[in-house]
Order: C-alpha cells, then sequence, then structure tokens
C-alpha cells in the first residue's frame, strides 16, 4: 500500500438545515488515479473545498498529507496541492505568463520554469497575449497549467475537461499520468463518467452527498450488475416465435436478450444449440453511461 | 510577507491595467482644475491664493468623491473574488487568510493613493503655473488636502471591505456600500445640524459636538481641512468652529487612523472565519 494522501472518515458538511455532503469515508493514495463522478448538487465541489481546507466539516475528519485539512500544518503543505476550480475567472487585462508569474511566486516556485510549463499545456504563443482574448479552452490550459506549478504531489482537478476540444482532451490526460506515474495522487471531479472512465485507476460516484460507489471500473460493473445484451442476427428472417423467451424478436432476422454477466458464458453455448443458420453475434456490455444511470437510479430516494 | 506584496502587486497592476486608476485622477485632476479656475476670480480681492481657494472648493468636493471612489474600490474586495471562483483558488496556495486580505487592502489603498496625489499635484501643479510664481506656503494645506484626501479614502475602503467580508452576495454588497456611503457623508451631517438647531446649545455643549463630528470619518476629513491652517479656517468661515474645537490636527489624524484600523481588523476576523 502506498502513502495515505487524503483520508475522510465520517466527514459531512451541513449549512443550516441542508445536509451538502456525508457523512463520507474516502482514501486516496499516493500514485493514485480517481474519478470523482456525480450530477451538479451531488456534493463533489464540497467534498474538494473540505479537502483544500476551505470549509471545515460539520461533523467527522477530512485529512491532507497526515494533519487536518483546515490546520495550520496543513496549509503549510499547501505548495504540495494543485487545484483546478470548476469555474475560475483569470483577469482578463494580465497576460498568460503574468498570470502564471503571479502564482508561481505565491507558491515560492522559480518563474524560470513557466515558460516550459506554458509550452507543456500548449499556450507558449500566447503566452504574451491577454487573457482576455484567450478562448475558453486556452484559458482552461492555463488554469490548468497553475495547477502544475511545483509539480503537486495532490491534484484535485474540479470539471477539468470542461471546454477543451478533443486534441487538448488527450494531452490532459496524458499530462494527468505522467504526474500519477511520479507518484502525485489525482482526484477529477466529473459529470461525463463514460469520457474519463479509461483514464483513472478508480471510480467514486456520489449522489445528493453521498458516496454510492467506490473502486475500479471492474469492480462497479460486477458488483452493480447491470445486465449485458446479447443481439443475435440470423441470415434469413424466421416466423414470430421461432426462439422462446428470454429470446426477443426485434426484427424478422434479429433477436435481443439480456443476461446477467456471470451467465454470459453458459448463453453464449445455448446460441451454438439453436440449430438456425446465424450471421452474427453481438455481446453488448453496458457503457459507463448506463451503469452509471443505473447506480443513480438505484440510489435516488 | 512575501504573499502580500505579491497580492498587492497584483492589485496594483490590475487597478493600471484596467485604467481604474487613470479614470480617476483624470477625473481628480479635471474637478481640481476647473474649480481652481473658476474659483480664481475672488481672489484679487482677499487676497488669497489661488491654490488656497481651490482647497477649500476641493475638500467639499472630495468629501462626497473620495469615500464612494473608495466604496466602489472595496464592495467587490472580498464578495466578488467568492463569486468569481478565484478566492477559493488563491486560498490553495500557501497563503493564509490574513495575507490575502491584506495584500489585496494596501494594492486598492495604493491604486486610491495614486490617483488621488496624481489628479490633485497635477491639478495643483497647472494652478501654480496658470497663476505664475509658486508659493510654497499655499502648497502646504494643498498637501494636507492629499494626505487627509488619502486617509479618508483609507477610511472608507476599510468600511467597504467589512461590508464585502460580511455578506453572500455582490448587489447586497453594493446596496449596503451606497448606504453607508449616504449615511456618513449627507444624512450625518444634516441629522447632526437639525440637532444643533433644535438643542439651541443646552446639552450638545463642545466637547460632545466634537465627540460627535469624530464619530464620522468624512467630518474628521472637513476639519482637518478646514481648521489645519489659518488662512483656510479664515477663507472658509470656519474661523469659530476651528477656534472653538479643541481638536488638534494630530487628533483628527489619530481618529482618521482608528476609523481605517477598526473596520479593517472587524473585516480581517470576519474573513478568517467565512465559510466560501
Amino acid at each position: 500500500m502506498t502513502a495515505l494522501q487524503v483520508a475522510l472518515s465520517g466527514a459531512s458538511k451541513h449549512y443550516g438545515q441542508h445536509q451538502a455532503l456525508g457523512p463520507v469515508d474516502l482514501e486516496l493514495r499516493a500514485g493514485e488515479c480517481v474519478a470523482l463522478a456525480g450530477h451538479n448538487g451531488a456534493g463533489k465541489s464540497t467534498l474538494i473545498k473540505l479537502v483544500l481546507g476551505l470549509i471545515r466539516p460539520t461533523h467527522g475528519r477530512v485529512q491532507l498529507l497526515g494533519h487536518d485539512a483546515d490546520s495550520r500544518q496543513a496549509a503549510r503543505l499547501r505548495h504540495n496541492i494543485g487545484y483546478l476550480p470548476e469555474t475560475v475567472a483569470l483577469h482578463p487585462a494580465m497576460t498568460g505568463a503574468e498570470t502564471l508569474d503571479f502564482y508561481a511566486r505565491l507558491k515560492r516556485q522559480p518563474l524560470a520554469r513557466n515558460a516550459a510549463l506554458l509550452e507543456r499545456v500548449g499556450i507558449a504563443d500566447a503566452a504574451q497575449r491577454r487573457v482576455g482574448g484567450y478562448s475558453k479552452g486556452m484559458r482552461q490550459r492555463l488554469a490548468l497549467a497553475q495547477a502544475l506549478l511545483g509539480r503537486p504531489r495532490i491534484l484535485l482537478l474540479d470539471e477539468p475537461t470542461t471546454g477543451l476540444d478533443p486534441a487538448s482532451r488527450l494531452m490532459f490526460y496524458d499530462l494527468v499520468r505522467e504526474l500519477r506515474d511520479a507518484g502525485a495522487t489525482v482526484l477529477i471531479s466529473t459529470h461525463a463518467l463514460a469520457e474519463i472512465a479509461n483514464h483513472v485507476d478508480r471510480v467514486i460516484v456520489m449522489t445528493h452527498g453521498h458516496k454510492i460507489a467506490d473502486g475500479t471500473l471492474a469492480q462497479l460493473r460486477q458488483t452493480i450488475g447491470v445486465p449485458l445484451r446479447i443481439k443475435l442476427t440470423l441470415s434469413h428472417p424466421v416466423p414470430a416465435g421461432t426462439l422462446p423467451a428470454p429470446w426477443q424478436q426485434v426484427s424478422p432476422a434479429r433477436f435481443e436478450r439480456a443476461c446477467p454477466e456471470a451467465a454470459k458464458v453458459e448463453a453464449v453455448r445455448g446460441i451454438g444449440a439453436i440449430g438456425l443458420p446465424i450471421a452474427d453475434i453481438d455481446i453488448h456490455t453496458p457503457s459507463l453511461d448506463e451503469i452509471y444511470a443505473h447506480l443513480l437510479e438505484r440510489k435516488t430516494p | 510577507m512575501n504573499a502580500v506584496l505579491t497580492i498587492t502587486g497584483k492589485e496594483i497592476r490590475d487597478g493600471l491595467r484596467n485604467r481604474w486608476v487613470l479614470a480617476t485622477a483624470l477625473l481628480l485632476a479635471t474637478l481640481a482644475l476647473s474649480l481652481g479656475l473658476l474659483g480664481s476670480s475672488p481672489t484679487g480681492a482677499v487676497k488669497v491664493d489661488p491654490l488656497t481657494v481651490t482647497v477649500v472648493s476641493l475638500s467639499s468636493l472630495s468629501i462626497f468623491l473620495v469615500p464612494l471612489i473608495a466604496m466602489l474600490l472595496a464592495y467587490d474586495a472580498i464578495v466578488g473574488e467568492i463569486d468569481r471562483g478565484t478566492l477559493a483558488l488563491l486560498l490553495s496556495y500557501p497563503v493564509s487568510r490574513w495575507q490575502v486580505i491584506v495584500g489585496k487592502f494596501l494594492g486598492h489603498l495604493a491604486i486610491l493613493a495614486l490617483a488621488t496625489t496624481a489628479g490633485y499635484g497635477f491639478a495643483g501643479l497647472a494652478l501654480q503655473w496658470l497663476h505664475g510664481g509658486a508659493n510654497p506656503a499655499a502648497w502646504r494645506p494643498f498637501a494636507l488636502l492629499i494626505v487627509a484626501s488619502v486617509l479618508l479614502g483609507a477610511s472608507f475602503l476599510a468600511i467597504g471591505y467589512l461590508i464585502s467580508t460580511l455578506v453572500r452576495e455582490r448587489a447586497t454588497a453594493a446596496g449596503i456600500a451606497i448606504a453607508v456611503w449616504l449615511f456618513f457623508v449627507v444624512i450625518y451631517d444634516m441629522a447632526l445640524l437639525g440637532l444643533l438647531a433644535a438643542d439651541q446649545g443646552r446639552s450638545v455643549t463642545p466637547a460632545v459636538l466634537d465627540t460627535l463630528l469624530l464619530l464620522n470619518p468624512s467630518d474628521i476629513y472637513r476639519l482637518m481641512n478646514l481648521t489645519g491652517f489659518e488662512n483656510i479656517s479664515m477663507y472658509a468661515g470656519m474661523a469659530g468652529v476651528g477656534s472653538q474645537a479643541s481638536l488638534g490636527l494630530a487628533t483628527l489624524a489619530l481618529a482618521q487612523l482608528l476609523w481605517i484600523a477598526i473596520p479593517f481588523v472587524l473585516a480581517a476576523a470576519c474573513f478568517q472565519r467565512k465559510s466560501l
């Protein structure tokens, strides 16, 4: 087991009567890239703010690098953190380079490395231009560059790929992988789980302030048990009722059935026994979005 | 300390870039110049230096304008940064909350001081040049006017910061800021005048009046300018008040510094506890 970087134990946050989060238990370790998925208002941003020590938990504990997140000791360790807020308004009259210089000074990082960082996120050409003239994607890249200052040990990224085009997204995931391989802990909050799933080691799903799932993709698939769909195409049309239930005829030559993950092999074997000319077999594993929708459906009160 | 200076530097640069400083300096210079030029006609008869006349008219104008400018700078300082998401980002850095609020305040103060000094200073120089022959004696009240204006601005900046840390919405902050401005620069004096007229000197003794004047930063400013120098108080017709009031320049300056320190310390304390 690698070092524990972030730990929440029974942490909750109330605003008056409204419960924004929890109680939530959560552990993030070094060299781990975790997706924090959930709809808007699921408590993702509250969780990130708790980890940053911007707000105090109403109950429970939030620890960052071994200290309470809102303590002075944790505040001193903040140079180890990179944070990309969901919405960030960078000053429009400052240039990209000036913006990064400002944040580098606050993090006590040498300014000499900033040029390379701007190069890495792909806005070196625009470094001397005012941020006001940047596109949304460029602003997001600049905001990402600020989060990467000083090679942070913990990266908290709130909806990082919003406004990025597909090429930029690939650049972004490359960067994340590189940081994770170097031992950083990366937490990415998102409401588009499908996009991010292949780039993370673990997925945490939240709804209404509660953690409803936490595990690798394979674990999620198994525990949730969203059935597979087997699609069968025959080489010629057959009359209705040729194949018994659970098969459903969707067109004269096409049939479909749902099948639990565990019974997959058995079901495929059964197809051989049908005794009809088969043109094609397609096994459709549930997409992440389907799993996600299933999860939310199951847990929504 | 480094973080404070970094934040101060950014505020100053923002102020210069978005032309806040330029616009404010131009506004103040234009007002000072036009008052100086329009007000120069009576100077021949009373033998008062044109710069002195300008101090009198300018202080009456600055009393409205400088607090308003300060409030406009300050009301958004904290609540606006929370709204834009920049404060959460700033506080994710190894920076403490007091460093953020002190840094921002110093930056705004520098902007205000720069604009006031540049605006009034330029106008003062232009007036001296137009009327020929520099009169060093007339420069002292003018310099005092600039210093007093910056102090006045600072006290309203501090009050504005307090408002900005207490509320949750920018619009609320703007509304309260305007109301507070109106209270101190208009309503307070009118109420005081009404009180004096109704009381006929029975319970409002000079000592009580002094205290009441010290409870308003804009009255402190008025007294600093109008009673600070004999020449000015003669011209402004404040000679009576000036000689009666036991408030020396040092007392007035100290009171004004308290008007800066107390609201600012309260603002910093509230900010320390504020949930983002």
